[in-house]
């Protein structure tokens, strides 16, 4: 039986994995790819807390459970309205490197 | 879940993470993610959450992922070019997860480690004096099976019902709102 640590270890493997793609590329599409992930090494550490404490009666707790799936349908939310934003951008700009996009730049 | 298959399926998770930044093409990135998130789910599975690992097939590797090949190929993205090399974010961007990562090992070794424990028969049986008899909650758990799917329902529409309306209407606002972002825009 895999322990709690081995969970956590592996969901913040995920999210460092996460983060080197947000820092690391210059396609958004991959970079918002990239936060999806952290999100969901979140959730995998919510699930294994849900399941490591045991409520009083013997059943996991299932509060943790209830935030992933709220984070999973704001996740679905926020993909849309992202991907409608990158859509848009393309259409003013024709690029969706963030490289070329510096307008703000000081 | 044993602990091979735990291993098996935290290493096919982490595989398609790296794959996911690692190719230079967009939609080899996206089918990179899907088997990131297969393997996620079968360890939320491994977990006995049932329902959220089904959901995160269904929502994750189904909708959300369909959402971003359908971007992907509506744009028609190019592969990536090769950049001019300038290795200044390349190195601040790995010392930043090295430091993450270090930061993590850290809190782990001192976090007391909690064994896993199995849900039995007995364990579940006891539990359902909880619930009223004669309801499928109770019904199952006196059975020694866990009815995830009732129990998540059971939670949500009683503890958690106030949050899930909130989240109706954040989803009606987000469909309003890509709806007013996509249009195109007359003068």
């Amino acid at each position: 039986m895999p322990s709690l640590n081995d969970y956590l270890l592996v969901s913040g493997l995920l999210f460092s994995i996460g983060l080197a793609g947000v820092v690391l590329r210059r396609n958004i599409i991959i970079v918002f790819m990239c936060l999806e992930l952290m999100l969901s090494a979140a959730n995998l550490s919510l699930v294994a807390f849900s399941r490591f404490n045991v409520a009083e009666n013997g059943l996991p707790s299932y509060d943790g459970q209830m935030l992933v799936f709220f984070v999973i349908a704001v996740a679905a939310a926020e993909v849309a309205v992202g991907l409608a934003i990158i859509v848009a951008l393309y259409r003013a700009r024709q690029t969706i490197h963030t490289d070329e996009l510096v307008t703000l730049k000081g | 879940m044993p602990s091979y298959l735990f291993w098996l399926f935290a290493t096919l998770m982490l595989i398609g993470a790296c794959a996911v930044i690692a190719f230079r093409n967009p939609v080899s990135s996206a089918l990179a993610m899907v088997t990131s998130f297969v393997g996620l789910a079968a360890l939320f599975i491994g977990l006995s959450a049932f329902f959220v690992g089904v959901i995160q097939i269904l929502v994750y590797s189904g909708a959300i992922m369909v959402l971003f090949l359908f971007i992907i190929m509506l744009l028609d993205l190019k592969d990536e070019k090769k950049r001019s090399e300038s290795y200044v974010p390349l190195i601040g961007g790995l010392v930043l997860v090295g430091v993450f990562f270090i930061q993590l090992i850290g809190v782990l070794s001192n976090n007391e480690d909690k064994a896993g424990s199995v849900l039995t028969k007995a364990t579940l049986a006891a539990a359902a004096g909880d619930f009223k008899d004669g309801t499928k909650i109770n019904v199952a758990l006196s059975g020694g099976n866990l009815p995830d799917v009732h129990l998540i329902g059971h939670t949500l529409f009683t503890q958690y019902n106030l949050p899930l309306q909130i989240l109706g209407v954040l989803l009606l606002v987000a469909t309003v709102g890509v709806v007013v972002l996509s249009k195109r825009q007359t003068n």
